[in-house]
């Protein structure tokens, strides 16, 4: 489980926009993981069991925070459109792409893009079925290039 | 209800990310040839994978914080943060045995990018796999006059000794063009297996060990590339690249077919990396 702990983390980092409370989300995960850790099969792939512990803690806490104006914000191009320079995105700016696709997008774009995990696996920790899971993913990476290639000239447009 | 559209776009992404036989991806790769834009495409994506992980690897480096660990280790610091519940003496001792299934202490992987593969799982064999190599290497290395059974000076028997008893035909790849000479080699056992141990030294003195064993079946299944052997294993999406620390030593660990191999060293990632790229690449020829 230990194992773990950093892939959790770098993912939770990632879907929170590289908050700080990404490790409030893992710390919840593990906290969760322990009280179900008799459910646990031995021999199965623990790791795939987080993620999805994970993913549970999560949707809760974007529920328990929706009245909260920092989690309204995600998805909401114009609200929080970056101010990208010209060339190259930024570091900065791919928190900020990242934070414009909605969150199913943005799980997806993550566990397959950056945590590696077969699409099946996530279908089954995000317990959708996997034509969902590439059409999100399909939609997600679409999303996120058009705002990598065209986020500067979008600026320019709107300042005009 | 897949449309031609929705699987062609499925085949593009199963091509960035590697979920593919060879012979899908020998046929994707025709059609990108004639189809530029979705050639265009698929490096759109997986230049997007590879931001991701320039973004965000580093928290895999990140020392973890001690109140994540101590949920899994310590039921006292684990109620800390308002949890209510109670463990149970049957909860603990689950808890504990997940926690030895999964491995030791701060151990970690790494995940790839450009091409990553089809099962990104590191099972608990995989990392009592590199956990044994990790004490083989602890063992052997401290000893000072009886360090291998076969010194380098002997390298043509050590090699087709082990090879023999290994069922394959071995080689102690040669590191000296990262600094480490080859020292000997020893024959151990793993799971009833017989082991090969290479062992080599740097003019510093630092040790560094080759362990090869046959893959059991309950070993395999793991197929992670680290970004920066993107290049390398392009042409071999099967390979997998695992990364454990623990105990002041480093182990780059692989299965490679028929042997999974570990290379376990004093050194750091990077400079392990560098060495594991090495001796894969030559193994592999």
């Amino acid at each position: 489980m230990v194992t773990v702990v950093p892939s959790l983390r770098r993912y939770a980092r990632a879907l929170l926009g590289g908050r700080g409370d990404a490790d409030d989300l893992v710390h919840d995960t593990l906290v969760r993981a322990m009280d179900r850790i008799h459910l646990y099969r031995p021999g199965s792939d623990i790791r795939a069991w987080l993620f999805t512990i994970l993913h549970n803690q999560h949707i809760d806490a974007v529920r328990r925070s929706a009245r909260r104006p920092d989690y309204v914000a995600i998805g909401d191009e114009e609200a929080t459109a970056p101010a990208a320079q010209e060339g190259r995105l930024a570091v900065r700016d791919l928190d900020q792409a990242l934070a414009l696709l909605p969150n199913e997008q943005r799980q997806v774009v993550l566990l397959v893009g950056l945590e590696g995990l077969a699409y099946t696996e996530v279908a089954a920790v995000l317990d959708v079925p996997l034509g969902t899971v590439m059409s999100r993913l399909n939609r997600g990476r679409q999303r996120l290039r058009s705002l990598m290639e065209q986020g500067p000239a979008k600026s320019i447009r709107r300042i005009k | 209800m897949k449309t031609p559209d929705s699987e062609r776009d499925a085949d593009l992404h199963a091509a960035v990310d590697g979920q593919i036989d060879q012979a899908e991806q020998t046929r994707i790769d025709a059609w990108l040839a004639d189809n530029p834009e979705d050639a265009a495409t698929v490096h759109a994506y997986r230049l997007q994978n590879a931001r991701l992980h320039d973004r965000y690897d580093d928290v895999l480096n990140e020392t973890l914080p001690p109140h994540l660990l101590g949920v899994i280790e310590s039921p006292s610091v684990y109620a800390r943060r308002g949890w209510t519940g109670r463990l149970t003496g049957i909860r603990r001792l689950a808890a504990s045995l997940a926690f030895l299934i999964a491995g030791g202490a701060g151990g970690w992987m790494l995940h790839g990018q450009m091409v990553p593969s089809a099962s990104p799982v590191a099972t608990a064999a995989a990392t009592g796999f590199a956990d044994k190599a990790i004490g083989a290497h602890k063992v052997f290395v401290a000893e000072v006059r009886h360090p291998v059974e076969v010194p380098a000076s002997d390298e043509p028997h050590l090699v087709a000794w082990l090879s023999k008893r290994l069922g394959t035909t071995l080689r102690a790849p040669d590191m000296n063009d990262v600094g480490f000479s080859l020292v000997g080699g020893r024959l151990l056992a793993d799971l009833n297996l017989p082991v090969a141990q290479f062992m080599y030294q740097d003019d510093n003195g630092r040790r560094l060990t080759l362990y090869v064993r046959s893959t059991d079946e309950t070993g395999r299944g793991d197929a992670i590339v680290p970004q920066d052997a993107a290049e390398l294993t392009s042409s071999k999406v099967k390979t997998a690249f695992h990364f454990v620390k623990h105990g002041g030593v480093s182990a780059f660990y692989w299965i490679d077919n028929a042997f999974s191999y570990a290379l376990v060293a004093p050194l750091d990632r990077p400079g392990l990396l560098a060495i594991a790229i090495k001796v894969y690449t030559e193994l592999d020829n």
